[in-house]
């Protein structure tokens, strides 16, 4: 590997990882604003404890999401410092704004909340997640921003060899971006409804298999109360979990709808701004109009010229011609039409410029990995909608008031978790490797600046060796690793501590209530 | 002069400064878990005298260095290359220092935790060191081709000023956590705080101030000499403070110092941002290295209206955890035992 290709691995594993916990930070931040305006509003204790214990899992989870998002912008300057002068123009504005206008007010508002919890009035201390939790989607605005501005670039001219900015309006309401915006934050919803209504359904299983709850002969639940734990297991403590289910599973619901909704019209988008892509995500080698559910074949063989390896097995008839633009029969360019086009448009060879490396002069493959591609979007859509279906499923076998006394359905709640992160990595993923060839895909829709544009293989450092590239994907991998590990064992030993481990007085003095609640304050 | 580009020059030095002076202390207080704290109930007291605000400080690092992406995409692509393996040091550092703030107070046994208190220890150290070195080099020059790429292999960097300006970021922060402990606690903590404070503080600033005058040096640059006068006037004020145990005023007084020095730095190396040590025509400067002026004045605007915003709901924060704390405050740690 040379250092473009460990330079492209890093990036994709240091953001893939980052991705995990940012989905998880933006959507449980809100029902967490959301849980203690509930408390706020109506004053009961169940409401409290919602907030404190998926206030403590939120926590957890967001700091490797900090401490992750740190590498993220430098690495830009050190691993791709061609790519940072090309576009540093137009890409550093809103990474700026975002640092300026959100990430503070998140960070502050954030610590206000931790530590401020007895020495705010209550009303300011309930603003404060609020405002840490809106800042951290407005702050996903402005990385989108910039994301979509290398998948359709707006707004921009060339001058002296590089993007300048010309029109700001153009690139903070890029289409790509309205559109990327709600399918992220719907997706980060997804993310954070399955992981209400997984762990909920782990502690009302256990509350079931220790005998506390039971059911009646109609299948409703009898309420009980284990008195050995404090006040942790108590009847306040079967409501924590079932509403938290059921929060779960309607936010998972309205988050795929949401997710599926905006998904169409950023297809439609896809279709005029890279229809390489699209044509990737099908593997589709020749024009048509069916949706894809099985192609066989050799999808690595494509190169630069042809692809006529890959055979579709099963298609359903007209479905990409109504994802793409909304009718049945209007056809979607496929491969080897593309090609050509692609090739008339932006040359057949890499120019014979040092900016290049080792690939100055080379053949241009204008497709992109299309297992990637083709499974990536897939992925994404399967594991998307299974989560949805198995959010209704959860909400109907819990119509009765808890869970079936199952283990194994109680396993797959818990790994169900996980199907909403993969989707949203396996899209992500799509998405990314899917502009390849280019870093900044060039723009040939309808608005279009066709000559704005980068390739990969121009946007690394020319001054950093491979051997320092590789040394730090290895560091920061195994890094990664290790505190993957470490936040996985936290979060589990808090789920499994219950309520108690976000509200110990729960535990420690089962008697008298509110004492000690100094103990977020000295959250350290 | 070109007006914008030295604004955007003024501002990332304003961004650098305010990091250095709102990270300083903390990063200092992170150094001393291990240094000065002499049981667990003083590093506790260490760690929630920073708890509620060091994530609101480290933005300013991510905001200088976004900032300088958007207004200087040269001299960011350009620094944050050439400085790629002492980059990946500070980036392991801050991360581990994040998630040992979170994952200290959570974890069982005594080994894990004092595995938490070094990754804290050290990771302040390594970011304040790595910052202060980049910022020294960024100052005093790489070793950059016409294209700006850093040529001599990965640590063609190292040189004096590297180490000058690693050791006087962290000599300040220490200094200065000192005296943010004197402010912020009671009892041993603040007597002895203030004690190693009036003792160590004139030295621990002196690195600070070589660097200072060796860029002023360097550049031949007499308009330094005006900030770097009152560097010196803030040192003896915040050492004669520091004698007298006001803690307030001796932190004040450092902070001037260190402002008046990043000052005194960043107008000696005016118009340079980055200087080439292989030949002056290759000299990243305001001008060669900024973005357009449509840009520029676009970031001005959101800066006008961002930043005294930050600053407000920045101060009201340590308003809100003025309170000092003691030993006594802490509460008893407490496990999490599994009850499923």
């Amino acid at each position: 590997m040379d250092a473009l290709e460990i330079a492209r691995w890093q990036f994709g594993i240091t953001t893939v990882y980052h991705f995990l916990m940012v989905p998880l930070t933006i959507g449980l931040g809100l029902v967490v604003a959301v849980l203690q305006t509930a408390w706020h509003r109506t004053g009961k204790e169940e409401y409290l404890r919602m907030t404190k214990f998926w206030g403590k899992l939120f926590l957890i989870n967001f700091i490797m999401g900090v401490a992750t998002g740190i590498v993220q912008e430098f690495q830009f300057g050190m691993a791709w410092s061609e790519y940072s002068r090309f576009v540093g123009d137009v890409f550093g504005a809103p990474l700026a704004m975002e640092a300026l206008l959100a990430f503070f007010v998140e960070s502050t508002f954030l610590g206000l909340w931790i530590f401020g919890w007895d020495r705010l009035p209550r009303r300011i201390h309930l603003a404060a997640i609020w405002i840490a939790s809106l800042a951290s989607i407005f702050s996903a605005y402005f990385i989108l921003v910039a994301n979509s501005w290398m998948q359709h670039p707006v707004g921009t001219e060339i001058v002296n060899g590089r993007a300048v900015m010309t029109d700001a309006w153009a690139v903070f309401t890029n289409n790509t971006a309205l559109v990327t915006f709600p399918h992220t934050i719907f997706g980060a919803f997804a993310v954070a409804g399955g992981f209400l209504l997984g762990i909920s359904w782990y502690h009302l299983y256990k509350r079931r298999q220790s005998g506390i709850d039971t059911v009646d002969a109609d299948g409703k639940v009898v309420v009980g109360e284990s008195a050995t734990l404090g006040r942790n297991r108590d009847r306040i403590d079967y409501r924590v979990w079932i509403k938290s289910l059921r929060i779960g599973a309607v936010v998972a619901m309205v988050a795929f709808a949401g997710v599926a909704l905006s998904g169409h019209a950023q297809a439609q988008l896809m279709i005029q701004q890279q229809p390489m892509k699209m044509a990737a995500a099908e593997a589709a080698c020749h024009d048509g109009t069916g949706f894809s559910l099985l192609s066989i074949g050799d999808l690595r063989s494509g190169g630069a010229t042809t692809c006529d390896d890959v055979v579709g097995v099963f298609e359903i008839p007209g479905l990409l011609s109504f994802l793409a633009y909304d009718n049945f029969t209007t056809e979607v360019k496929g491969v080897n039409t593309l090609l050509p086009e692609y090739q008339e448009k932006y040359g057949t060879h890499l120019p014979d410029n040092p900016i290049y490396g080792d690939r100055a002069g080379t053949e241009i493959n204008y497709l992109p990995v299309m297992e990637v591609t083709y499974w990536g979007f897939r992925l994404m859509i399967t594991l998307g909608g299974l989560s949805a279906v198995a959010a209704a499923v959860a909400l109907w076998l819990t119509r009765k008031g808890t869970v079936p006394h199952s283990k194994w359905i109680s396993r797959l709640a818990l790994f169900g978790m996980l199907a909403p992160f993969g989707a949203n990595s396996a899209g992500w993923i799509f998405t990314e490797m899917g502009r390849q060839p280019f870093v900044v895909a060039p723009n040939p829709s309808f608005e279009g600046i066709d000559q704005v544009f980068m390739h990969t293989a121009a946007a690394v450092s020319p001054g950093v060796s491979a051997g320092e590239m590789l040394f730090s994907l290895i560091v920061l991998t195994l890094i990664y690793a290790v505190l993957l590990v470490v936040e996985v064992v936290l979060l589990t030993r808090y789920v499994r501590g219950g309520i108690g481990s976000a509200m110990p007085e729960l535990r420690d003095h089962p008697d008298d209530g509110q004492q000690d609640t100094d103990v977020l304050s000295f959250a350290y | 002069m070109e007006f914008l580009p030295t604004l955007w020059f003024i501002l990332i030095a304003v961004l650098w400064g305010g990091y250095l002076f709102l990270e300083g202390f903390d990063l200092g207080v992170g150094m001393l878990m291990k240094t000065f704290a002499r049981n667990e109930k003083q590093r506790r007291v260490l760690l929630n005298t920073i708890g509620p605000v060091w994530d609101g400080n480290e933005v300013w690092l991510i905001t200088a260095g976004a900032a300088t992406f958007a207004a200087f995409p040269y001299w960011y692509a350009s620094l944050f290359s050439a400085l790629y393996i002492p980059l990946v040091l500070v980036l392991v550092a801050l991360i581990f220092r994040a998630v040992a703030f979170e994952y200290r107070g959570k974890a069982h046994t005594r080994t894990a935790r004092n595995a938490w208190d070094w990754a804290i220890c050290l990771g302040s150290f390594t970011a304040a060191f790595g910052v202060g070195a980049m910022l020294a080099l960024s100052t005093t020059g790489l070793p950059l081709n016409a294209n700006g790429d850093r040529v001599g292999g990965p640590f063609a960097w190292f040189n004096i000023y590297a180490v000058l300006g690693g050791v006087g970021v962290v000599a300040f922060c220490l200094v200065q956590g000192l005296a943010f402990l004197g402010l912020k606690t009671d009892g041993e903590i603040r007597t002895r705080a203030a004690r190693i404070l009036a003792r160590w503080l004139p030295v621990a600033l002196l690195p600070l101030a070589a660097w200072a005058v060796a860029v002023a040096l360097l550049n031949n640059s007499a308009t330094a000499l005006a900030p770097l006068g009152l560097a010196v006037c803030a040192l003896v004020f915040a050492w004669i403070h520091a004698r007298k145990t006001n803690e307030g005023l001796a932190f004040i007084g450092m902070g001037i110092f260190l402002l008046a020095g990043v000052a005194a730095i960043f107008v000696a190396a005016y118009p340079n941002v980055l200087p080439s040590t292989i030949d002056a025509a290759y000299n990243l400067t305001v001008t060669n290295a900024s973005s357009s002026p449509y840009t520029l004045k676009l970031m001005s605007i959101v800066a006008a209206f961002g930043l005294p915003l930050v600053l407000a709901y920045q101060g009201w924060t340590y308003w809100v955890f003025r309170k000092r704390i003691s030993e006594a405050h802490i509460p008893e740690a407490h496990a999490v035992t599994p009850i499923v």
